[in-house]
């Protein structure tokens, strides 16, 4: 902590009313941006290549080199 | 509070996209088509051989999408979707992180987030399953290979809790490093006995150019390593702000 204070100068700043933001405040957000994040990776990665929920192959081809270089196996 | 970081961490995320597109463009796109050359190369080859008469190269589905839409549109369209859904579960991480796992600036909260989830997610299972290109991989296994893919992501994610929790577990005052250390010890035990339960793939074809695999392999990395950068280094900068201003009217 010393060291990172030192070498980045950025303090920690305490959230209002205590030292972390609560959970309560955390879980509904937590639902809405994992539901968010299954569906954009399922269509990265997936559609199309281990499972297909639209016919053809255009979501594939489409992310086609994304799907590569992000290391998903592709076709 | 969760609401203003979980949106600044999707943001965050399609800045890195942004980034890693153009790193990609660079650097990655030379290298994929050259991979579909030989590819194409390849199969004209085989359907030679095969029926000894005009080689049609099969028609596949390269006509669908043109490159050009797949090196722009598409991979821009990919990128930020990845970065989108990768940067929101990072700024929840965040949220539940800060002043929890330590008492660091945001900004360094941020950054060393960023850096261990890069271990984490991207260079722990490429080891495992290196990022391929296109003419490496057969058509038949792509499901396993994905099971198997994601099934190394969440090892490697579900072992960093576990060493976590031990580490936690064995602090004692004073002795914080040796905690640590073992931590890791777990960690690199569970991860190695994942590797050698689960499947091995080697699907690349014996004529492939190894140059070729390696820069791909690389400009794979560097792309995924602009993406984490940035996600680290914008969304810690936008977290201090929040956290500056202080809980926001709902």
């Amino acid at each position: 902590m010393a060291v990172s204070a030192a070498v980045f100068d950025d303090a920690f700043i305490p959230v209002e009313g205590g030292n972390a933001i609560p959970l309560e405040d955390i879980a509904p957000w937590a639902v809405l941006g994992a539901l968010l994040a299954v569906i954009f990776l399922y269509f990265v990665s997936t559609e199309q290549g281990a499972f297909s929920l639209f016919q053809g192959m255009y979501v594939h081809e489409f992310v086609h080199d994304g799907r590569h270089l992000l290391g998903f196996p592709c076709h | 509070m969760t609401r203003d970081l979980l949106w600044r961490g999707m943001l965050a995320g399609i800045l890195g996209a942004l980034l890693a597109t153009l790193f990609a463009r660079g650097f990655a796109e030379p290298q994929i088509d050259l991979a579909i050359g030989f590819e194409e190369s390849h199969s004209a080859h085989h359907a030679a051989q095969e029926h000894a008469g005009p080689a049609h190269a099969e028609p596949q589905e390269k006509d669908l999408v043109s490159r050009e839409t797949q090196k722009g549109a598409g991979l821009l369209t990919a990128l930020a979707l990845y970065g989108a859904a990768v940067g929101g579960i990072f700024s929840l991480v965040f949220a539940y992180g800060y002043g929890r796992m330590g008492h660091l600036g945001p900004r360094s909260f941020a950054l060393l987030l960023a850096v261990v989830t890069f271990v984490l997610v991207v260079v722990v299972p490429g080891i495992k399953y290196p990022q391929t290109p296109p003419a490496v991989g057969q058509h038949e296994t792509v499901a396993l290979r994905t099971a198997a893919y994601f099934g190394m992501i969440a090892l490697s994610l579900g072992a960093a809790l576990v060493a976590v929790r031990v580490r936690n577990a064995l602090a004692r005052p004073g002795r914080g490093f040796d905690a640590t250390l073992l931590g890791l010890v777990v960690y690199l035990g569970l991860v190695g006995l994942g590797q050698f339960v689960l499947p091995t793939i080697n699907e690349v074809p014996a004529d492939f150019p190894a140059v070729l695999l390696w820069k791909f392999r690389l400009a794979s990395l560097g792309t995924q390593l602009v993406l984490w950068a940035t996600i680290g280094l914008a969304f810690g900068l936008w977290a201090e702000r929040v956290l500056r201003r202080g809980r926001s009217p709902r």
